[in-house]
C-alpha cells in the first residue's frame, strides 16, 4: 500500500499537469481565443492581442482578472474588445488602480467608491484629469530618485491613463463607432481626418500587417496610417484595407452582440493570414496558447507542494513522502523548462534577456540543481530546498512581470545573442548556486535549532552539498564576471569599468572565495560553513536586485521602491538566520548534529 | 634569515591574511558601488581604488582622514600574500596544479589591471558624415598646443601638456623661438566678459583676449555628464622680453596670435590629441530603432580608411559590439549627435589589453581542475561506500 501511495501521487500529479495544458474553450458564444490569437506590433514585437490585454491589465490595474461593471468576471480580451469597440462602457470598468489616500482626493473620491477599495473606472476619472496632469507636471520635474510616493502615484497614474487613451483608438476614431460603413464612403471619412492623424500619430498598436510574410516589422501600419496614407494603388493597399475592414466589421458584430458574424470575420481573417503570413500567425496563436496554460504558475504550485511533503518526509515516513516530493519538483522542473524554451522560441532570445527572465532562471538552474544533489542524497533536502527556491523566483518573477511585457525589445548594446548566451546565463547560473547553498545552509539552521531531525549524517551530508554547490558557484560566478568583462572589452573598449552590477557580480565572487579559504584554513567548520553560505543569499540578492536601485550605470534598467522594501525585509530575515547558527550548541534542540 | 624577514613571511603566509584581504576588498567594492551615486564612476575610481588610502572629510572641517586601505594598498599586500604561499606552502605536485593556475592567473589579473590603469588611453572622434579625422581628442586631458602658422602649406605643432603648466619652470623646446613661463593654473574654471561682471576678480593677462576676460575658479568634476574647464595664464618671454601674458582655456575655442621675428604662432588650450599614421572618413551613420518605439536597435557608421603608406584603403562598418582593431587602437562606436549626422567613436589604446583574456583562461581552467579533482573524488569515496540508502 504504501509502496502504491507514492505511484499514485505521482499519477495524480501527472494528471493535474495534463489538465493544465488544455485550458479552457470560449466561456459564451464568441470566439474569444481565435481573436485573442490575433497578431499585433506593439513595441517592436509582433504579439497577439492576448498578451496585450493581459499586460495592459497587469500594468494598469495590477493583474490580470478583470470585472466588467456588472461585477461579472470577463476574459483580458473580452475587456480589449470592449477598449477598441464599446469605448463609453469600457469607460466605467474598474481598471485604475490607486492606492494613495492622496491621489484620490484629487478627483475627490473616498476608498468607498472604489471597487475592493483601490480600483477605480475612467468615468470617475475623468472631470478632474486636467488636474491629475498639472499634478504629474509638477511632479515629472522633480528627479526621479527623489520624488515622494505622491508624486510617483500621481506619474504613474497619469501614465496609465495616458496608455489606455492610446489603446482605446486603436481600430476606431474617437466618436466614430461605425467605421465600417464610413470605410465606403470617402466624404465621411473625411470628416474624420483629424481623428485618424491622433490615431496615426499616437495608436500604441499596429494592427495592419504588410500584404505577405516577406514584410518586415516595420511595414505593419496603425489604422489611422493604413487609411490616410495608403501607398500608390497595388496589393499592399488593396490589402490592408480588407484588413481594416476586417477589423471594422468584428467591431459592429461585437456591437451587436452577434456572435455568429463576429466568428466568422475571426475565422476569415485567421485564415487570410495563415495563408499569407504563416509564420508569424503560428507564433502569434502559440504565444495566447501559452498565455493561457500559465506554466509557471502551475510550476509555482507544484514547487510549494514538493516544499511541504519535503518538510513532511523529515517529521513522519521519510521515504514514501520524500519520493513524493522529488515527483512534484520534477513536475514542476519540466513545466518551468517548457515555459522557459517556449519564451526562447519566441523571442529567439538566450533564456535571460531582463530583470523578469533572470528570476526564471535563477528558480531554474538551482531546482535543476537540487534534481541533481536529492539523487545523490535521498534525504528530501534538496528537494525543500528546491522547492523553497523555485516558488521564491517564481513569486518575485512575478512582481517584475506587473510593469508589462516581460519578452520586451533589447536596446542596441544588449543586442548580442552570442554574449547574452555566454556571460548572461553564466553569471546567472553562479547567482543561481550562491543561493542553492544559502537556502540548504537555512534548512540546516531550521532544522537543527528548531527541531530534533538534524542527525550528525544529515548534518555531514548538508555540510558537503553546501560546499559542493559553493565550489560550483564560484566557478560559474568567476566565469560569467570574467565574460562579461570581454564582452565590455569587445563593445566599449576596458575589460573592466566599476559600473555597479560589475562589483555585484565580483562581490559575489570574493564571497565564494573567502568562504572557500576559511573552510580550507580550517577558519569556520559546519556552523561557519553555514553561516557564510546565509551571508552569500545576502550579497547576491544585493548584486541582483541591490544595484538597480543605484539607479546608475549601464546595466540598470529602472526600478520601483517597492522591491526596495522587500529587499530590506529579505536581508534583515537572512541577518536573523545568521543570528540563530550563533546560537550556543546546548541550546539547538538538535544536539548530536552539533558539532563545533 | 633575520627575524624581521622571519617574521614577514610568516605574516604574508597567513590564510587569515589572505580571507581578510579579500573581506576588505569586498567592503571597498562595495562603498564604491553605493559613492558612484554622489561621485560617478570616475571620482570612484581615483577615490577607492587607484589610492593606497581612502580618505573621509571630517564634517564641518577641511580635514580629510584616512579611514579604509585603497585598491592599491590591498593589491601590494594580496600579491605578496599570493607569492609567499606559494613559495612556503604548496609544492608543485598535479593535485596543486589548479590552485597554481588559479593563482598564477590572478597574479596576472592583478599586474594587467595595473598596467592597464597605467598605459589605457581613452580618446573619442567626433565626426560629421563626409569629415576626414587623423586624430582623436582625450576626454579628459588637456593641451597647450603652440601652433607655427607661418608657412601657408603646413602647421607645426608644439604640443604642452597642462601639467607642465602647473608648474613654475619655463617651457622652452627647440621649435620655438620663445618659452612659455606658467603664471597660474586652474584644473577648472569658468570665464564671464569683465563688462558684465559687477566686481570682477582682476585680471594677469596683458595680452590677447584675456584682458576682457574674469575667472572663476570652480572645483573639479568626476561627472560622466559634466566637462573640467582647464584654464591657465602664461606668459609669453623672449631673450628681449616679454611678448605679454595670454589667459588660454580650452573655453576659448578661437586660438590667440602671436607674432614674433616676423613668424606667427597660434595658442590654444585643446582636448589632448592623439594623432594616427592613417586617416578616417566617415561615409554613413545609420541609426535603426524599433518599428514603433525610441528603444535604439543598432547604430553603425560607415568609415573609408586609408594609410599614409598607400597599403590600406578600404571600407569599413564599426557598430554596437563590433569594434575596429587598427593600427595598436581599438575603435567602438559610442554615441552620436546632430540628429545622426555626427557619428561619436571611443578611441582605446591600451598594449596590455590581452592580459586579462590570458589571465582569465588560466584562472578559469585552474578552477576546473581544482573542482574536478574534487568531484572525482567525492564520487570514488561513493562508489566505494557501502549501497547508499
Amino acid at each position: 500500500m504504501r509502496k502504491n501511495f507514492s505511484t499514485l501521487v505521482s499519477l495524480l500529479l501527472l494528471a493535474w499537469v495534463g489538465a493544465t495544458l488544455l485550458p479552457s474553450g470560449n466561456q459564451g458564444s464568441f470566439d474569444l481565443s481565435g481573436v485573442g490569437r490575433l497578431p499585433v506590433l506593439a513595441d517592436g514585437r509582433l504579439k497577439p492581442l492576448d498578451t496585450i490585454a493581459r499586460t495592459s491589465l497587469l500594468m494598469i490595474q495590477g493583474r490580470q482578472r478583470v470585472e466588467a461593471p456588472s461585477g461579472v468576471t470577463v476574459e483580458p480580451v473580452a475587456w480589449l474588445l470592449d477598449v477598441f469597440y464599446r469605448p463609453s462602457l469600457a469607460d466605467s470598468y474598474p481598471i485604475f488602480r490607486i492606492d494613495h489616500p492622496d491621489v484620490l482626493s484629487i478627483f475627490g473620491l473616498g476608498t468607498g467608491d472604489g471597487t475592493i477599495g483601490v480600483r477605480f473606472s475612467f468615468v470617475q476619472l475623468q472631470s478632474k484629469l486636467s488636474e491629475l496632469d498639472r499634478q504629474a507636471d509638477l511632479a515629472v520635474g522633480v528627479d526621479a530618485t527623489v520624488r515622494t510616493p505622491f508624486q510617483r502615484a500621481v506619474v504613474e497614474l497619469r501614465d496609465h491613463v495616458a496608455y489606455y487613451a492610446r489603446l482605446k483608438y486603436t481600430v476606431e476614431p474617437a466618436g466614430n463607432d461605425d467605421l465600417l460603413s464610413d470605410l465606403g464612403d470617402p466624404a465621411r471619412l473625411a470628416a474624420d481626418q483629424s481623428a485618424l492623424d491622433a490615431m496615426r500619430d499616437f495608436s500604441l498598436l499596429r494592427v495592419i500587417p504588410p500584404a505577405r510574410s516577406d514584410g518586415r516589422p516595420d511595414q505593419w501600419r496603425s489604422v489611422g496610417r493604413a487609411l490616410l496614407e495608403p501607398e500608390a494603388a497595388g496589393p499592399e493597399t488593396t490589402a490592408s484595407l480588407s484588413r481594416v475592414r476586417s477589423y471594422a466589421a468584428l467591431g459592429a458584430a461585437w456591437r451587436d452582440g452577434d456572435s455568429a458574424a463576429f466568428n466568422d470575420q475571426v475565422k476569415a481573417y485567421a485564415a487570410d493570414l495563415t495563408a499569407n503570413l504563416g509564420a508569424v500567425a503560428r507564433k502569434s496563436a502559440w504565444e495566447a496558447y501559452f498565455n493561457k496554460v500559465d506554466p509557471f504558475t502551475s510550476s509555482m504550485a507544484l514547487y510549494v507542494l514538493a516544499f511541504l511533503l519535503a518538510a513532511g518526509s523529515w517529521l513522519r515516513w521519510p521515504e514514501g513522502l520524500g519520493r513524493c516530493a522529488l515527483r512534484a519538483m520534477e513536475f514542476g522542473f519540466v513545466l518551468a523548462t517548457a515555459g522557459i524554451l517556449v519564451r526562447m522560441w519566441l523571442e529567439e532570445r538566450p533564456p535571460v534577456t531582463n530583470l523578469y527572465s533572470s528570476a526564471l532562471f535563477i528558480g531554474w538552474g538551482s531546482v535543476g540543481l537540487c534534481l541533481l544533489l536529492e539523487r545523490l542524497n535521498r534525504n528530501a533536502v534538496a528537494s525543500a530546498a528546491g522547492g523553497m527556491i523555485g516558488f521564491s523566483t517564481l513569486i518575485i518573477a512575478h512582481h517584475l512581470a506587473l510593469s508589462g511585457d516581460t519578452m520586451e525589445m533589447m536596446r542596441a548594446v544588449l543586442d548580442s545573442n552570442f554574449w547574452l548566451s555566454t556571460h548572461v546565463v553564466t553569471v546567472t547560473t553562479g547567482y543561481a548556486a550562491t543561493f542553492l547553498a544559502g537556502f540548504l545552509a537555512i534548512i540546516y539552521i531550521l532544522r537543527g535549532v528548531l527541531t530534533r531531525s538534524l542527525d550528525p549524517r544529515t548534518a555531514e551530508s548538508l555540510a558537503r552539498m553546501v560546499y559542493g554547490i559553493v565550489c560550483f558557484a564560484t566557478f560559474f560566478s568567476f566565469v560569467g564576471t570574467v565574460l562579461g568583462g570581454i564582452w565590455a572589452d569587445q563593445s566599449w573598449g576596458r575589460f573592466w569599468g566599476w559600473d555597479p552590477k560589475e562589483n555585484g557580480a565580483l562581490i559575489i565572487v570574493l564571497w565564494n572565495a573567502v568562504i572557500l579559504h576559511c573552510r580550507w584554513g580550517g577558519i569556520i567548520r559546519q556552523r561557519g560553513l553555514m553561516a557564510m553560505a546565509v551571508f552569500g543569499n545576502i550579497v547576491t540578492s544585493w548584486s541582483w536586485f541591490g544595484t538597480n536601485m543605484l539607479g546608475i550605470g549601464l546595466h540598470s534598467y529602472g526600478f520601483t521602491s517597492a522591491a526596495f522594501y522587500g529587499l530590506i525585509t529579505f536581508v534583515a530575515s537572512q541577518l536573523l538566520l545568521i543570528a540563530l547558527v550563533l546560537v550556543p550548541r546546548e541550546r539547538w534542540r538538535s544536539r548530536a548534529a552539533a558539532t563545533p | 634569515m633575520t627575524d624581521l624577514g622571519k617574521g614577514l613571511v610568516r605574516f604574508f603566509n597567513s590564510l587569515r591574511l589572505t580571507v581578510a584581504l579579500l573581506i576588505l576588498s569586498i567592503l571597498l567594492i562595495f562603498a564604491a558601488t553605493l559613492d558612484q551615486v554622489h561621485l560617478g564612476v570616475w571620482g570612484v575610481q581615483e577615490k577607492y581604488f587607484r589610492s593606497f588610502l581612502v580618505f573621509a572629510r571630517i564634517r564641518g572641517s577641511d580635514l580629510s582622514l584616512p579611514i579604509f586601505p585603497g585598491g592599491y594598498l590591498l593589491a601590494a599586500f594580496l600579491l605578496p600574500n599570493l607569492l609567499v604561499a606559494h613559495f612556503c606552502r604548496f609544492r608543485l605536485s598535479w593535485r596543486k596544479s589548479g590552485i597554481w593556475l588559479t593563482h598564477i592567473g590572478l597574479i596576472l589579473l592583478l599586474v594587467g589591471q595595473g598596467l592597464s590603469g597605467l598605459l589605457q588611453r581613452d580618446n573619442q572622434i567626433r565626426m560629421d558624415i563626409g569629415q576626414t579625422r587623423r586624430y582623436s581628442e582625450s576626454f579628459r586631458e588637456a593641451e597647450l598646443a603652440v601652433i607655427d602658422v607661418t608657412r601657408a602649406d603646413f602647421d607645426q605643432v608644439v604640443a604642452i601638456p597642462v601639467s607642465k603648466l602647473d608648474g613654475k619652470q619655463s617651457i622652452q623646446n627647440p621649435l620655438l623661438p620663445f618659452q612659455i613661463r606658467p603664471v597660474a593654473y586652474y584644473p577648472n574654471a569658468l570665464l564671464r566678459a569683465r563688462s558684465q561682471m559687477p566686481s570682477p576678480l582682476p585680471t594677469l593677462a596683458t595680452a590677447g583676449v584675456g584682458p576682457e576676460l574674469a575667472v572663476e575658479p570652480a572645483p573639479v568634476t568626476y561627472r560622466t555628464d559634466e566637462s573640467n574647464f582647464p584654464t591657465a595664464y602664461v606668459e609669453v618671454v623672449t631673450t628681449e622680453g616679454s611678448l605679454g601674458t595670454y589667459l588660454v582655456s580650452s573655453m576659448i575655442v578661437e586660438p590667440q596670435e602671436v607674432t614674433y621675428q616676423g613668424r606667427t604662432f597660434h595658442l590654444i588650450l585643446r582636448a589632448e590629441r592623439d594623432y594616427f599614421p592613417f586617416a578616417l572618413t566617415l561615409t554613413k551613420f545609420t541609426h535603426d530603432i524599433y518599428p514603433g518605439t525610441e528603444i535604439p536597435k543598432d547604430f553603425a557608421s560607415t568609415i573609408q580608411l586609408k594609410s599614409d603608406d598607400g597599403r590600406d584603403d578600404r571600407e569599413i562598418r564599426i557598430f554596437m559590439n563590433n569594434p575596429l582593431r587598427y593600427g595598436g587602437r581599438a575603435f567602438y562606436q559610442a554615441g552620436y549627435a546632430n540628429n545622426d549626422r555626427t557619428t561619436v567613436l571611443q578611441v582605446v589604446r591600451n598594449p596590455s589589453w590581452l592580459v586579462p583574456y590570458v589571465s582569465c583562461a588560466l584562472i578559469a581552467l585552474g578552477l576546473m581542475i581544482e573542482f574536478g579533482i574534487h568531484l572525482i573524488g567525492f564520487f570514488r569515496r561513493r562508489g566505494k561506500a557501502p549501497s547508499s540508502p
